[in-house]
């Protein structure tokens, strides 16, 4: 399959506004040949698990800045667990401490990119880590 | 300045310079690059002189401090009279927590308040709504009631200190909130002084904090503008917003024009609303961001004084001078932080505070270090406090009014900042003004276009930041980080609902319906929301009369 076909949702889960990192990584990773749907703000993890269900994503890209990511962030991950979407690669970013990082790794986040983090090592890492759906990676 | 007739040889000196003096220079050893430019991608010139300030006149473009236009300062002393108002923003977990850290702040000598509210309070949702999982107390302190308003403002001397509240959809809410609350106390209303943001177009644009659509947010601010004209004698009702335009991604330019093109909105719903416009343009007032790019800024600054000066008297009429003030509130570019090196923070906001104290600005929040982890630590926000006085008492940048006036780059970037947001608003104009250019998209379009523009010139290292995309290191010492209690969530959702149960709810239903049938007809809200908060009335069940009487606003979702 060409990567084309890969299909990613840039989500803001929560309340918080600010989607500048958002939108830019999500048209990066368009520029980057991936097919990217953004879901606009303030979403429920509800919201995005049926979201990228439904578009058969085969990633997630969280932007959270409003700290409430160690309980949003998990609870996404269960809900696509239970819906049997446990293989969609999770990734995100935002203002996240450092030491919250390996809990959200253990819940099944596959990475989280700090501020700072260049458009370039996130498209890599995309490229890398992120396969069409049913394939194994 | 310049005597005009003299401009001649000056140019003529100049072309001399450049053949016998720069061209060889040039040749032994070429510029680092082909263009420089500012943070914004403004082109910067090798040198300004007098030929590059063609026409101007110091006594029409300039003035004296305290004089129109103002580019020089709004007072005729600007800090030798009184310095600004160092007001650290602040606000998490719950009210008593927040409350602590105001008096922690003034205890250090700050002069004014300023409370930073979580999301569910700047959604408009109270803290058991699903919507505010995980979210209550985050990233600013949770209030529900009038009874948190109590806890907020535990004693602070309200008749002395001004208290700032960056909250625009419910913005009434919480004005009604800690008008309700100060009287209670024994501070009559005429004596409050503050600001609340009430800013909902630069929340449309750039900081996406909304309940209902923007014809009806119109409307909710018309009624506070007469509600503070009428009430509040000492209170600001909007603070006019560039610095989450600017943190979205604008340019400088971009961020002054919006800016000012949100103000003339403002202006007009006002003398639409019925006002005069001088008996309310004296207590709009402004915040904006100060960036990395120390000239540029001090320039967006000076430029910004002068346009609304001249958009004040010429386009609205406005007779009374303080009504050509732009006053404003600074906060440095909480973006340009970085989360690598974060010692290196203190630096830039040292530069940014600097600048906008050469700026000329009223009120100073200078954020700190470790912000772009967490909420900062009581040792980091001292030392952001610190940097600004600092500049203050041992800089000397307090000595004299407008020190950078009349150097020829600043006053020549300062015209050019002016030329270039002129355009903006022709063209926000020529759309039908500002609230159908937000509802068109154009200024969000615009500010996507120049943030990713901004992240490529990263990726291209066209532009540098230390301990990012150069001068990286490979280990880094961790910085500590604010933890928040995790029960605080748990432990505001239990006070609201023994508040809720513990009240007259017949009376708390009246008064909102009789918001509603204000909302859904001609009366004024305001005086409305002032009974239902007094009946006892939540956040959500007001904000709730809100979105069933207008809908709520739904963002087309845009790459």
């Amino acid at each position: 399959m060409s990567e084309g076909k890969i299909r990613i949702v840039i989500a803001k889960p929560g309340l918080d506004g600010h989607d500048r990192g958002a939108k830019v990584v999500a048209r990066a990773l368009r520029d980057a040949g991936f097919e990217v749907i953004y879901t606009g703000l303030h979403q429920t993890p509800e919201m995005i698990a049926s979201a990228a269900i439904q578009e058969d994503a085969a990633a997630i890209g969280l932007s959270i800045l409003s700290g409430a990511h160690m309980t949003l962030l998990p609870r996404l991950m269960d809900l696509l667990r239970q819906q049997g979407a446990g293989d969609i690669v999770v990734f995100g970013g935002g203002i996240i401490p450092e030491e919250d990082i390996p809990t959200l790794k253990e819940a099944g986040v596959r990475e989280i990119f700090l501020p700072g983090t260049s458009l370039d090592t996130i498209v890599r890492w995309v490229r890398a880590h992120v396969k069409p759906r049913g394939v194994a990676a | 300045m310049t005597d005009p007739s003299r401009l001649p040889d000056i140019t003529d000196a100049r072309r001399k310079w450049e053949a016998a003096t720069l061209r060889p220079h040039l040749e032994r050893q070429p510029e680092r690059k082909e263009r420089f430019s500012t943070i914004s991608d403004l082109p910067i010139d090798r040198l300004y002189g007098p030929d590059d300030l063609p026409g101007f006149d110091p006594s029409r473009d300039l003035g004296l401090p305290g004089e129109y236009p103002f580019t020089r300062g709004i007072h005729p002393t600007m800090y030798r009279g009184r310095l600004w108002t160092m007001r650290q923003f602040a606000g998490f977990g719950s009210a008593t927590d927040s409350n602590r850290r105001f008096h922690y702040l003034l205890a250090r000598g700050q002069t004014g308040l300023s409370v930073a509210f979580d999301m569910p309070t700047l959604m408009g949702y109270d803290s058991d709504h699903p919507r505010a999982l995980g979210e209550v107390g985050r990233e600013g302190v949770a209030i529900d009631t009038v009874a948190d308003m109590h806890l907020l403002q535990k004693d602070l001397p309200l008749d002395h200190i001004t208290t700032s509240m960056t909250i625009n959809a419910p913005a009434n809410v919480l004005l009604a909130m800690y008008v309700v609350a100060a009287e209670q106390a024994g501070f009559p209303r005429d004596k409050l002084g503050g600001t609340t943001q009430t800013d909902m177009l630069k929340e449309f644009i750039a900081q996406k904090e909304w309940i209902v659509p923007p014809r009806p947010s119109m409307r909710l601010i018309q009624d506070m503008l007469v509600f503070g004209a009428r009430e509040l004698p000492r209170w600001n009702v909007i603070s006019i917003s560039g610095y989450h335009i600017r943190e979205a991604g604008a340019t400088a330019v971009q961020e002054l024009a919006f800016t000012l093109a949100d103000g003339i909105a403002y202006v007009q719903a006002g003398i639409e609303a019925g006002l005069a416009v001088d008996e309310f343009a004296p207590r709009l007032s402004f915040f904006f961001d100060c960036h990395n790019d120390f000239f540029e800024e001090i320039a967006k600054f000076r430029a910004a004084r002068r346009l609304w000066a001249r958009i004040m008297r010429d386009r609205f009429d406005a007779r009374n001078p303080r009504s050509w003030w732009l006053r404003f509130h600074t906060q440095t570019a909480g973006v340009s932080l970085t989360a690598q090196q974060p010692y290196n923070n203190v630096v830039r906001v040292a530069l940014q505070a600097l600048a906008a104290v050469l700026g000329g600005t009223q009120s100073l929040h200078t954020n700190s270090m470790d912000e772009t982890y967490a909420l900062p630590t009581e040792k980091a926000v001292m030392v952001a406090l610190r940097t600004q006085q600092v500049i203050a008492h041992e800089s000397g940048a307090t000595h004299t009014a407008d020190p950078l006036g009349g150097s020829y780059f600043i006053e020549a970037l300062t015209n050019r900042m002016e030329a270039d947001a002129t355009q903006y608003l022709q063209r926000i104009d020529d759309l039908g003004g500002m609230v159908r250019a937000v509802e068109m998209g154009y200024p969000q379009r615009e500010i996507a276009e120049a943030s990713y523009h901004y992240q490529q010139q990263l990726e291209r290292k066209e532009k540098i930041i230390v301990g990012v995309n150069e001068f990286v290191a490979s280990e880094e010492p961790a910085i500590p980080v604010l933890r928040l209690d995790p029960e605080v969530e748990r432990k505001q959702i239990d006070r609201l609902r023994h508040y809720r149960a513990d009240r007259n709810t017949a009376q708390t239903r009246r008064t909102l319906d009789a918001l509603r049938r204000a909302a859904d007809g001609e009366e004024n809200t305001m005086y409305h929301v002032v009974e239902c908060v007094k009946a006892q009335a939540t956040m959500g069940e007001l904000c709730d009369v809100f979105r069933a009487v207008y809908g709520e606003y739904k963002e087309p979702a845009i790459i």
